[in-house]
């Protein structure tokens, strides 16, 4: 009995000292990953970023995302008026076209913002009305900008006055006048001219209203059914490049198929001089493993910057850097595969006679068919975001555009439109790719 | 005698039914092996025509650029040493990308893994919705984000962590949840017998059984991010990626800087490769 008790005391002595040192592991562990997540919060500078962070920027970018806007410009030189979606030439309203919004009587423009804001430009002054504030009043001149504010008010900070200039920023809108010009930019909720520009028939018209003209026989554009020069006027849209995007995409998917098809064909015969159980030297083996584990080694961005000196920007280089990497992860995974391979199945087909090829044909393929496939199907997926990547280096497919847009710093929304894009064929293709899988591995 | 015939005749009909399975899949076969080699023989097609460059043009071109790098590094070898040496901080920012990114990215993904696992949730019904979360985290290429941030962070090593430590979230978020799946829910309703929170059922009752599971998976995408990491450095937010582009658009002159960050990458590439293979065997055997 007294036994047992110690026994038992030891043993409840000992739990708990395992219990201690698993919690002193566990303790430590935690302590060394906040001691280097330390570090590297300090070796980043985060302190100084926070201070270099740019939070008008990111202002921006949200704003541009969800809304656009419509600049208002007079030329206070000639007095020439234009109006500009977004103040981009492909943009500009046509003569004689302008938005509701937009009023013009001899030299007089008078623009309607949201909110009871509105603003006049008349030949020798700018004048802002502000519902609650009163009558801003701008006069450029060519000795500088005079500012007048209405009585008894002081300078508030939504506005920004200077000899040289005169800026006012309200949630409805923002005026600035300069000696050269005075300019108004209008926001709005949206996508602009996602679907038509300024120049189709079609702008302006709603859903119902296309579906009639597309149903409709008199034709808006002589010799082209409704239908067709709708099509047509979506993907030549100089604005969001439709058809240009499509591309883009299509090339995307084509590097990764190229890519990924290739270096599965490629490696799949290297992979039976790489396995244990088939090479014919062992020597043959070694350097084979050898090429697979250097091939994988070397980065596909450094693949990637050495064939796109070869072959230039473009699709076919990226194809080829993801063939050349996945050459060597695709090599070694295939030779794992045949180790793997069960001897009795080959056995089973020698023993009727069959010939070497056929051995390897009805005895060796059908075995690792279903591991190669998931794996190639795999790496086919994951593969398209890794040519959005690449294209970005490169230059091609969707990865450029979106260098692109996102280096112009202005163009958010279609940002926004090309991210939206990524995501949706990233999925497609995960969903393809695991279809496929079903389908090709688990039977019909 | 009659039994004889009617076997006779059920063989020849099972005989003549196998060959037509046979047949028929066989034409199967046939139809989508052509329909492959047709899309690959077009595709390669189509990407050699909207090349800058073509293929057949490029392709007794591809060992140029490795020979001027290789004979500038050859004839300034002396020099390797010395500039290997210099990148080395460059290399370890690269590193340190690629660890603070899969720290932060796996600590999310258990939560989200956890969150989005039946049986172990918080909210059960939202498990949809985190599940969406984290296929949305994955699809997005890390260079989106991280360019996306530069222009509101500025350049640094900053913005590649946080794209990175996004992506990591949710690819890690669903191996996670995989692994979660096959736990045992024994200790988890023993925790909740005595009271426990869900944290606490999570903290105690989950996360010692699929730790090691956790930690093969983080390993191998440690790797993984390594190499996005010095991608990430390309485009411009700091590390060896950052000093291979400067070196490289430098052109003639500076290709012994090339080789020298080549070699190194390459080096932390393979050491890292052998290092996690090890370790995740060492795992996976149970130490």
């Amino acid at each position: 009995m007294a036994a047992t008790d110690i026994s038992l005391a030891q043993r409840g002595h000992a739990t708990v000292q395992i219990f201690q040192r698993r919690r002193m592991i566990s303790f430590g562990l935690l302590l060394a990953v906040l001691a280097y997540l330390t570090y590297v919060f300090f070796a980043f500078n985060v302190p100084g970023l926070v201070e270099r962070a740019r939070m008008d920027n990111a202002a921006i970018l949200v704003r541009d995302v969800y809304s656009y806007k419509t600049h208002v410009t007079r030329d206070n030189r000639t007095g020439g008026l234009s109006v500009a979606i977004e103040g981009e030439q492909k943009g500009t309203y046509p003569k004689g076209m302008l938005p509701d919004w937009v009023k013009t009587a001899d030299d007089i423009t008078d623009i309607a913002l949201p909110d009871g804001h509105s603003v006049r430009f008349a030949p020798e002054a700018v004048v802002y009305a502000h519902p609650s504030f009163g009558q801003i009043t701008v006069i450029p001149s060519r000795s500088g900008i005079e500012l007048r504010l209405p009585q008894g008010q002081d300078l508030p900070a939504w506005i920004n006055a200077s000899k040289t200039r005169v800026a006012i920023t309200t949630d409805a809108g923002r005026l600035t006048v300069t000696k050269a010009r005075t300019e108004v930019f209008r926001y709005a909720f949206g996508w602009e001219l996602f679907f038509f520009t300024l120049d189709s028939p079609f702008y302006g018209k709603s859903a119902t209203e296309l579906l009639g003209l597309a149903l409709s026989g008199d034709q808006l554009r002589p010799g082209q059914s409704n239908l067709a020069a709708m099509a047509q006027d979506i993907w030549t849209n100089k604005m969001w490049r439709h058809g240009d995007v499509a591309w883009a995409i299509f090339e995307t998917i084509l590097m990764a198929f190229l890519g990924t098809m290739g270096a599965a064909l490629i490696s799949l015969p290297l992979a039976f001089l790489a396995a244990a159980n088939f090479a014919p030297l062992s020597s043959v083996r070694f350097a084979m493993r050898r090429i697979f584990d250097f091939v994988r080694g070397v980065d596909g961005l450094i693949w990637t910057i050495i064939l796109s000196r070869a072959f230039g920007p473009g699709p076919m280089t990226g194809a080829l850097a993801i063939l050349i990497t996945d050459t060597g992860s695709f090599g070694k995974m295939f030779s794992e595969a045949l180790e793997n391979v069960d001897d009795k199945q080959i056995e089973g087909v020698a023993s009727t006679g069959a010939k070497t090829s056929q051995r390897y044909r009805f005895g060796v393929i059908p075995q690792i068919t279903p591991v190669l496939l998931s794996q190639v199907l795999y790496y086919l997926e994951s593969n398209t975001r890794s040519a959005t990547v690449i294209g970005a280096i490169t230059g091609g497919g969707i990865g450029l555009l979106l260098t692109q847009a996102i280096i112009t710093q202005k163009d958010w929304e279609e940002v926004g439109y090309y991210i939206t894009l990524v995501i949706l064929m990233v999925m497609a293709m995960d969903s393809l790719s695991g279809w496929l899988r079903n389908k090709l591995i688990k039977g019909e | 005698m009659t039994d004889a015939t009617a076997n006779a005749g059920a063989l020849s009909q099972l005989q003549a039914h196998y060959i037509q399975h046979i047949q028929r899949k066989r034409l199967y076969s046939a139809i989508m092996l052509t329909i492959f080699v047709l899309l690959m023989v077009s595709g390669f097609m189509l990407a050699d025509a909207r090349n800058a460059g073509g293929f057949w043009a490029g392709l007794h071109q591809i060992f140029d650029f490795p020979g001027e790098v290789l004979t500038e590094a050859g004839e300034k070898l002396a020099n390797l040493p010395g500039l290997m040496v210099k990148f080395l901080p460059s290399l370890i920012e690269t590193l340190n990308i690629a660890g603070a990114s899969t720290l932060i990215g796996a600590m999310i993904a258990i939560v989200l893994s956890l969150l989005s696992t039946r049986g172990l949730a918080r909210w059960p019904r939202l498990v949809g919705v985190f599940r969406r979360c984290m296929d949305i985290m994955r699809a997005l290429p890390e260079i989106v984000i991280a360019l996306v941030l530069i222009f509101i962070l500025g350049g640094g090593p900053v913005p590649a962590m946080i794209a990175i430590a996004f992506h990591t979230a949710g690819a890690l978020g669903k191996l996670f949840s995989e692994v979660n799946e096959n736990a045992s829910l024994k200790p988890v309703e023993g925790l909740q017998s005595v009271g426990a929170t869900w944290g606490q059922r999570m903290l105690l009752g989950v996360l010692p059984q699929v730790a090691p599971n956790y930690l093969s998976y983080a390993l191998l995408r440690f790797e993984i991010n390594i190499r996005a990491s010095a991608i990430l450095g390309f485009v411009g937010s700091g590390g060896i990626g950052y000093d291979l582009k400067n070196a490289f658009s430098w052109g003639l002159g500076r290709y012994d800087e090339v080789a020298a960050i080549f070699i190194i990458l390459f080096l932390t590439i393979v050491a890292v490769d052998q290092g996690s293979s090890y370790f995740r065997n060492r795992i996976v055997e149970g130490r």
